[in-house]
């Protein structure tokens, strides 16, 4: 009987996804993505997840794990797998998923749809689960232990350091998403800048009023945010007030380089951790809500399955299918920063060895949906639309009817009046050129929301889609920067020894001012450059992430390799061939491409060459010496990650060589099996 | 009716950390009730800094 389910499971889902593949017409509707996603994770998940536990890992549910061993009440804590699956969830799924297939949709629903699909169950919920595994028999440890541990110095100086820089241009990007969203949005920016207050607000209310009361303060917070979503918009409809709202990039800019500097070295309790608790709660619920929402309006997609811009020449970010499709949708799919949080938080919460399987494959095939509801929210909007969005004023030029000349002449219908008439619905002054994602998706997402949950709303529901963004956004940036600032402090105290001491405070300014530094530079790069930055920052974002994952998929085969495991090595090896190529061969393309679009170089050059000649327009002129200098030192970071990518898949092989020939290799690293395991698991 | 409404609101209050001090003053009185215990502000205090000091957060 089960069989004949499982069978029918897998019939309908190859179905679907036929369908999908070869639908070619007008429009289609979500519900082939909706089901063929469904049959996809089940069978993942069922199946090759349950033979990767019990053929390749061998997870063993006698075995004590760390969390009941170690059991200290805080970190260490066996905890019920529904619950740390959810801790799990909610820590891996940032705005990552959402802001990648969005910029993907360039390319039509289709690519990305099946990169998030197959990409997820082979690759990145391989991931995840082999490395929580890994980590969970290691009593916690952090990947980059594991690799100095296991594989040898090198590597796990490559993971740290890889570690590091991703974190600078996750930030950046990230930073340079709000910033898009903020501009000249009075109605946005008041709303976000009330969410400060209220964290901190909430934060006192904790520590102070009723310490540890973490339900009923985050409820408070969330109604206090809903309401600043709703005072937002008198702030937008008051003449006076609203011009205090109404910011270019530039100041924007400062204002969240200021305040990730301000978070960083503020005490936790006061913004950190209370903004976090209020993510997590809008976090949650957003995505029940878009999921509700998806199933039950299942909207017909209005995008191409696939559009002309495979070619190389898409508006949103250049290059074509092959590798950037598998570039631009990182998490979702397979995310490198996931085996951050698989190995170190996680572990020590697992009770028992066969929940390894339900946390780390279940949660990110959830974050696979998660993209996917993205992909649908962005693609159910007319392409037309779309495109006048997230098109940058550097491609379709800086007005209205160029802007509209252009994306119609491609064959995606759009009028100026039309781009009015939503902005005017969703309270904005213009929706043309915005840039990051953000925008977009907070259209596809009010349209959602309002046809399934009211539709008189529609400007609300596009606020409440932006402050959703944005609160997240600025968690993982003030989380970044809190953890790239103790990176650095551990990095100086081998130079200066009170530099590594976390809570000096001369240390703590210095390091933090690095880390903002860093990132800080990239984002205000990205906010003069003309044509958005996003084209820019996010491929290097793709590209980092990638890495970061292909270093951790390194890792997991070393590992299996050396305990004997050669024959089922392909399930990390596997995913991990194909990342070394999609990375390589990006990285590649970014540093040489002759395409100004594409290549780093040859942007700086051709930019250089107008200079010279005068060619271009004073404002431009002042920006052009920057913009060189950042795409020159662009293409010299994408060859540093590609460097340190190979380093460490060079490092595996040196220890896989010699596995097989018999040479010795760093000892296993493995916690010992306790006995009377299963007596000590039963109380 | 009654009771798997109560498991679920002690769902939700594990889920959310709500129960963090109840969980370590069980703990304490297991493991070593003779040590002094902290208080709810302090420890809710410490666990913020123990827990924001590593990764904790993805893009």
């Amino acid at each position: 009987m089960l069989k004949v389910i499982w069978g029918l499971v897998a019939i309908v889902g190859a179905f679907a996804v036929g369908g999908l593949a070869l639908h070619r017409g007008e429009s289609i509707n979500s519900m082939w993505i909706i089901v063929a996603a469904g049959c996809i994770y089940a069978i993942g998940y069922r199946f090759y997840s349950a033979w990767i536990a019990a053929k390749v890992l061998v997870a063993d549910e006698t075995r004590v794990t760390p969390a009941i061993r170690l059991d200290n009440g805080r970190d260490f804590v066996p905890t019920n797998r529904w619950i740390a699956f959810g801790h799990h969830f909610a820590a891996i799924a940032g705005p990552g998923p959402l802001v990648g297939p969005t910029l993907a949709a360039q390319f039509g629903y289709l690519p990305g749809t099946l990169w998030i699909l197959f990409g997820a169950v082979l690759g990145g919920c391989v991931q995840d689960m082999t490395v929580l595994f890994l980590s969970t028999r290691r009593d916690g440890r952090s990947l980059g232990k594991m690799a100095r541990d296991e594989i040898g110095a090198i590597g796990g100086y490559a993971a740290m350091f890889g570690t590091l820089m991703i974190m600078i241009i996750l930030i950046a990007v990230l930073g340079l998403v709000v910033v898009n969203a903020m501009k000249h949005s009075p109605w946005g920016t008041s709303t976000i800048f009330a969410t400060i207050p209220i964290a901190v607000l909430i934060g006192l209310y904790m520590r102070d009023i009723r310490p540890g009361r973490v339900l009923e303060a985050s409820l408070l917070g969330v109604t206090l945010l809903l309401l600043a979503v709703v005072g937002g918009g008198l702030v937008d409809k008051h003449e006076v007030l609203r011009q205090f709202f109404d910011f270019d990039g530039k100041p924007l800019a400062w204002f969240v380089i200021i305040y990730g500097f301000t978070a960083a070295v503020l005490p936790v309790w006061l913004l950190l951790a209370p903004r976090d608790y209020l993510s997590t709660f809008l976090k949650l619920g957003t995505i029940a809500l878009l999921a509700v929402a998806v199933v039950v309006m299942s909207p017909d997609l209005k995008m191409p399955a696939v559009t002309q811009f495979t070619d190389g020449s898409g508006p949103i970010f250049g290059g074509k299918l092959f590798p950037f499709v598998f570039i631009t949708i990182a998490c979702g799919a397979i995310s490198g920063f996931h085996a951050l949080v698989a190995s170190g938080t996680t572990p020590k919460l697992i009770m028992n060895e066969r929940d390894v399987r339900m946390i780390g494959y279940g949660s990110m095939a959830l974050e696979s949906a998660v993209a996917l509801m993205a992909m649908i929210a962005v693609t159910l909007l007319d392409p037309g639309v779309y495109f006048a969005i997230n098109a940058p004023p550097g491609v379709v030029g800086a007005t209205a009817a160029a802007a509209v000349e252009t994306i119609s002449s491609w064959g995606f219908p759009v009028s100026a009046e039309q781009m009015h008439a939503l902005a005017q619905e969703m309270g904005e002054a213009t929706l043309f050129a915005r840039t990051g994602g953000a925008p977009s998706l907070a259209v596809g997402m009010a349209s959602l929301l309002s046809s399934a949950f009211g539709k008189s709303l529609m400007a609300l529901w596009y606020h409440f889609a932006i402050m959703f963004e944005a609160v997240f956004i600025l968690t993982t940036l003030d989380a970044g920067t809190r953890v790239g600032r103790f990176m650095v402090q551990d990095f100086l105290g081998h130079i200066w020894k009170p530099l590594g001491e976390t809570s000096w405070y001369p240390s703590v300014l210095l390091s933090s001012a690095l880390i903002v530094a860093g990132w800080g530079y990239f984002l205000y790069i990205g906010v003069i450059d003309p044509n958005g930055g996003i084209n820019i920052l996010w491929p290097l974002f793709g590209i980092s992430n990638q890495v970061l994952a292909a270093i951790a998929l390194s890792i997991v085969t070393g590992i299996l390799v050396k305990q004997g495991n050669l024959r089922h090595a392909w399930v990390s090896a596997l995913p991990l061939a194909w990342l070394a190529i999609v990375t390589t061969t990006a990285s590649w393309q970014k540093v040489f491409s002759p395409d100004v679009r594409i290549g780093f170089l040859s942007a700086a050059d051709q930019l250089a060459e107008k200079l010279a000649a005068g060619s271009l327009p004073a404002q431009a002129a002042d920006v052009a010496p920057q913009l060189i200098f950042n795409q020159r030192l662009d293409a010299v970071l994408v060859v540093v990650f590609a460097v340190i990518l190979w380093i460490v898949i060079a490092d595996t092989v040196r220890i896989c060589w010699r596995v097989a020939k018999g040479y010795p290799v760093l000892p296993g690293s493995e916690a010992p099996a306790t006995a009377g395991a299963f007596e000590a698991r039963a109380t | 009716m009654r009771n798997t409404a109560r498991r679920v609101w002690a769902f939700i209050r594990e889920l959310a950390a709500d129960n963090a001090y109840e969980r370590y003053l069980a703990h304490h009185q297991a493991a070593h009730p003779d040590m002094p215990v902290l208080g709810r502000r302090d420890f809710y205090l410490n666990e913020q800094r123990r827990k924001w000091s590593g990764i904790q957060r993805c893009c």
